[in-house]
């Protein structure tokens, strides 16, 4: 089946939450809802799932008009946040409630629980409730009571932001692999953008209620369409050079005053912003052409061994995110460097004027 | 510690003391009871319980006390079920207001509604039946056990109905299968308190019966004969009459302490 929204508004009091949402997602793919907290990610899959009507547009199932049928009989499973089963039931009765209300065979239900069961690893824990298990198994028995109705579409809201680290990774392994053993469309909404990049698939990255852009989940990431998805897709924030450029001369806000080389000095002339992820900024020059700053640091953290230094370069803040542990105190004075193929360029309004080289390929990304 | 024993010894002593007179009044004669102050019974005797175990008058008193309040708790809780549901889950105008205005009705005493009750059920031929005194009894019973209510559906998370109607349930299957087992804790002490509150309730019960449907709490304040106060009787019937109430909250009590935690009691 084919998902499809046209300029769906809803609207709460003052807010709208929604704002404009024109989306089709294909029968069998993985879409990936990316944006931060509030930016309608859920409202968005509540009114997919017909939880909640949507205050102008409509929303149709392979062309056929569904906006006002009730979610009952649309045939979509949903996986929240919160950890939802029903406290009362057996792990497998809960598994296997959708398949009861549908008036399923027995001996059907139990064939079907017992592979949900087995593919989320909870056939040891069947006879147990829901509050005997851990966080991520009662996770994993929502997901398998979403996955065994064989619902044409499944939705799944931040399933894994409640579980721990451990529990999260070898999650965000499995459910993949999940997916592509039935023909629904997925949903599955994330802040995140390492969990959107690591399941792959269609991404759409939302902001303020709007979808700022809807592609393959390495293309949005490579080249984002504007900035604000740009920004949404980065995690640390993405860091940004404002200011204008004449020629092969890029003019800070507050003075300063950096080279640009080839086709970056190509760009047409005018106010710029400039961007690059914090992995992308080095201690070290890089070989290839790149923008040296001379930057104050304002502090470092060292996560493991990655660490990431704070730095200013006037009132413009950075973040570097550098392999090994580099103690660095406050106040130090040090070049920093950006390759200038990786730099990400937009206009004034936001537009992407420059991807980073290779970004099409992969590679260098 | 051992001060804080002794403390504790002393208000049990104080709170069992009046339970204690009252068993060791109904086990004795009268004659003893206006007698000289004795602490047990000197003639231990079963003949007050065995007179209101005998005689229909007096027991028949307990059979329509607990008649009516059974039915004021069936239907406090059936009516308030849903209700309680609607204000824990939906917004609509004035749901706020209405849902203070019910608890209000607790406010206003008993001997306000006695006249009106009266009148009421004289005109439509329910007066002296153990439905009036059930039905009398909503008025208060059934905004308590919206409270109540109120508080422990709202302690379910919402999502759990729309998971419940993702799946494909029914309203009422969803509200049977699933809701009710998970509210059970919130069921029991709303049940527990309209069981009290129309158990103990006395003015409604004795305006609104005559002979047939008389309780035994009215039954009590009316055993003054010509030969005196029967005391021994009088005690027998007050124990009989705390028994059922002691029962229940036996049952109870872990509930309870949950409806506390809630705020909601």
């Amino acid at each position: 089946m084919t998902l499809s929204l046209h300029s769906v508004t809803r609207q709460i009091g003052d807010d709208l939450h929604l704002n404009n949402v024109t989306l089709t997602l294909e029968r069998g793919t993985l879409n990936v809802l990316l944006g931060p907290t509030l930016s309608g990610k859920t409202t968005l899959m509540r009114v997919m799932a017909g939880l909640d009507a949507p205050d102008h547009g409509h929303i149709a199932v392979d062309g056929r008009d569904v906006t006002g049928t009730s979610v009952g009989k649309r045939n979509v499973a949903m996986v929240y946040q919160q950890f939802i089963n029903y406290p009362t039931l057996s792990v497998y009765e809960n598994i296997a409630s959708p398949l009861r209300v549908a008036g399923v065979a027995r001996d059907e239900i139990d064939r079907r629980v017992n592979d949900a069961a087995k593919l989320l690893r909870l056939t040891s824990m069947l006879d147990r409730t829901p509050l005997q298990l851990s966080g991520g198994q009662q996770q994993r028995t929502a997901i398998a009571r979403a996955l065994v109705k064989r619902a044409d579409l499944v939705l799944m809201d931040e399933p894994l932001a409640n579980l721990d680290y451990k529990l999260r990774e070898e999650l965000r392994e499995e459910l993949p692999r999940i997916f592509q053993s039935s023909g629904a469309i997925f949903v599955y909404a994330t802040t995140e953008p390492s969990e959107a990049l690591l399941l792959g698939g269609n991404t759409a990255s939302l902001w303020q209620g709007r979808v700022t852009q809807f592609g393959p989940t390495p293309a949005v990431y490579r080249q984002p369409k504007d900035l604000i998805t740009a920004q949404v897709f980065s995690d640390p924030p993405l860091n940004l050079l404002a200011g204008l450029k004449q020629g092969n001369r890029f003019t800070l806000s507050h003075g300063a005053e950096l080279p640009l080389y080839d086709d970056l000095a190509r760009l047409p002339d005018g106010p710029m912003t400039l961007a690059f992820r914090a992995h992308h900024m080095s201690l070290k020059a890089p070989v290839s052409t790149s923008m040296s700053m001379q930057v104050v640091v304002g502090g470092s953290e060292i996560s493991g061994s990655e660490s990431f230094v704070h730095v200013a370069l006037g009132s413009t803040k950075f973040v570097l995110l550098e392999q090994g542990v580099h103690r660095l105190d406050e106040g130090t004075q040090l070049d920093v460097h950006v390759a200038a193929d990786y730099l990400f360029a937009f206009d004034s309004a936001g537009h992407l004027l420059r991807a980073p080289v290779n970004a099409g390929q992969g590679g260098v990304l | 510690m051992k001060s804080s024993r002794i403390v504790l010894g002393l208000y049990t002593l104080f709170l069992m003391l009046p339970i204690y007179w009252l068993v060791n009044m109904s086990l004795k004669t009268n004659a003893e009871i206006t007698g000289p102050l004795t602490l047990f019974p000197q003639q231990l005797t079963l003949q007050n319980y065995v007179k209101i175990f005998t005689d229909s008058s007096w027991y028949m008193g307990y059979v329509n006390a607990v008649l009516y309040v059974l039915i004021n708790t069936i239907i406090s809780i059936v009516l308030a079920l849903p209700a309680a549901y609607a204000f824990s889950r939906y917004r609509f105008v004035g749901d706020k207001h209405l849902f203070f205005w019910l608890l209000s009705n607790r406010m206003a005493p008993a001997a306000v509604f006695a006249l009106p009750f009266f009148n009421l059920y004289q005109a439509v031929g329910l007066f002296d039946t153990v439905w009036a005194v059930a039905l009398a009894h909503c008025l208060f019973n059934v905004p308590l056990a919206v409270w109540i209510l109120e508080g422990f559906i709202s302690g379910v998370p919402r999502e759990i109905d729309e998971t419940a109607s993702i799946d494909g349930y029914s309203f009422p299957r969803f509200f049977g299968k699933i809701f009710i087992p998970l509210i059970a804790n919130g069921i029991g002490v709303a049940a527990f308190f309209c069981f009290m509150f129309s158990w103990v309730e006395l003015l409604l019960a004795r305006t609104l019966t005559a002979t047939n449907a008389k309780p035994i709490s009215a039954i009590m304040t009316r055993t003054v004969s010509a030969a005196g106060m029967d005391w021994g009787l009088l005690a027998a019937a007050g124990v009989l009459t705390i028994i059922p109430g002691a029962v229940v909250i036996w049952f109870v009590r872990n509930y309870i302490a949950k409806g506390f935690a809630l705020g909601r009691v």
